[in-house]
């Protein structure tokens, strides 16, 4: 609980909930309802992504997570990132502690840095729902464009990143 | 609950299940380390939902929808970045506001940029990302998903 009390965004929050309520009383009330909502929308998709951490961590040899996402998985690795991004729900920082144990068992970066824009981007399960409130054309046009950028971005930003920098979030990864 | 949300409550329950029979002990070593991980994550989460809370208050969609009205152009497809990366919302959120901005009169790259921006680029999430990544990561993926939000934007614009 250090870590909480060492939060930046913290005092900011707190901070301008209280200006807020010497502005507008009914807004500050409405962002701290808006806070526990929030917080309690994330706590729904707690309890699976959370075992499934820990079921990856026990059951998944780092062979396997190498074979499937690792350095030389190819076209096996990005399909296996595909899939896990867009079937997956809920916001992003869910999927960081994924991510995290991805690359701790040994999963290439950019197939990680894939996984996670497919995460936040491509969402097939409600693709339906996305055609009917946005139309066919939106929907195609606008997926088709940000798998590719995304996929040919994933492997840019790695080689940016440079060894060294990925290896030292490797290390975080191994702590956790 | 979305329909993505209860795919990955059923998946989870059927390999929690497999687990277990395959191995008791195993599958409690698994759900030690889930909760350990979350529990290492809570305080990060405390203030993320905090200012995401505040966020949604003072970015409404009636705002959004001012903003980006009719023949807002060039300019609109930037507020739309703009608004869309410093706020957060989900999909069944997104997309039904998408889609009334539409009927208003908004622009298809305008949205575009809005809903794309909405849910790849996360400003309120950059303290979180650069606790489990680094700074470098967390510039290199949020530059990544806005560049991604602009292609789509001018393609968007460009055949429809």
């Amino acid at each position: 609980m250090k870590v909480l009390f060492k939060s930046k965004m913290l005092y900011i929050s707190l901070a301008i909930i209280f200006i807020l309520l010497f502005i507008d009383y009914n807004l500050a009330i409405d962002a701290t309802k808006s806070s526990v909502n929030q917080f309690y929308l994330m706590i729904q998709i707690v309890p699976p992504i959370f075992i499934l951490i820990g079921l990856m961590d026990v059951w998944v040899p780092r062979e396997t997570m190498i074979k499937l996402m690792g350095e030389k998985s190819g076209f096996i690795g990005i399909s296996v990132a595909f899939i896990f991004g867009t079937f997956a729900a809920g916001p992003l920082v869910g999927a960081f502690p994924l991510a995290m144990i991805m690359l701790k068992k040994g999963a290439r970066y950019a197939n990680v840095l894939f996984f996670l824009m497919m995460w936040a981007s491509a969402k097939i399960p409600i693709i339906f729902f996305q055609v009917t409130t946005l139309g066919l054309k939106f929907t195609v046009v606008s997926n088709i464009i940000l798998i590719l950028m995304f996929l040919v971005g994933s492997f840019i930003v790695e080689k940016l990143m440079g060894k060294k920098e990925i290896e030292h979030i490797v290390e975080k990864a191994k702590q956790y | 609950m979305g329909i993505s949300s209860y795919i990955l409550y059923v998946l989870t329950a059927v390999l929690l299940v497999i687990s277990f029979i395959k191995d008791k002990k195993k599958t409690k070593k698994a759900l030690k380390k889930g909760y350990m991980a979350f529990i290492k994550i809570l305080p990060v989460l405390i203030p993320l939902f905090l200012f995401v809370g505040i966020i949604l208050t003072l970015i409404t969609p009636d705002q959004i929808r001012q903003a980006i009205g009719e023949d807002s152009g060039v300019i609109g497809v930037i507020i739309s970045l703009v608004v869309g990366s410093v706020s957060f919302m989900p999909p069944f959120v997104t997309y039904p506001l998408g889609a009334e901005l539409l009927e208003n009169g908004a622009g298809y790259p305008q949205v575009a940029a809005l809903v794309t921006t909405l849910m790849a680029v996360g400003f309120v999430y950059i303290g979180a990302e650069t606790k489990f990544f680094s700074k470098r990561a967390t510039l290199l993926r949020n530059s990544l998903a806005l560049i991604g939000s602009i292609v789509v934007a001018i393609v968007i614009w460009m055949v429809m």
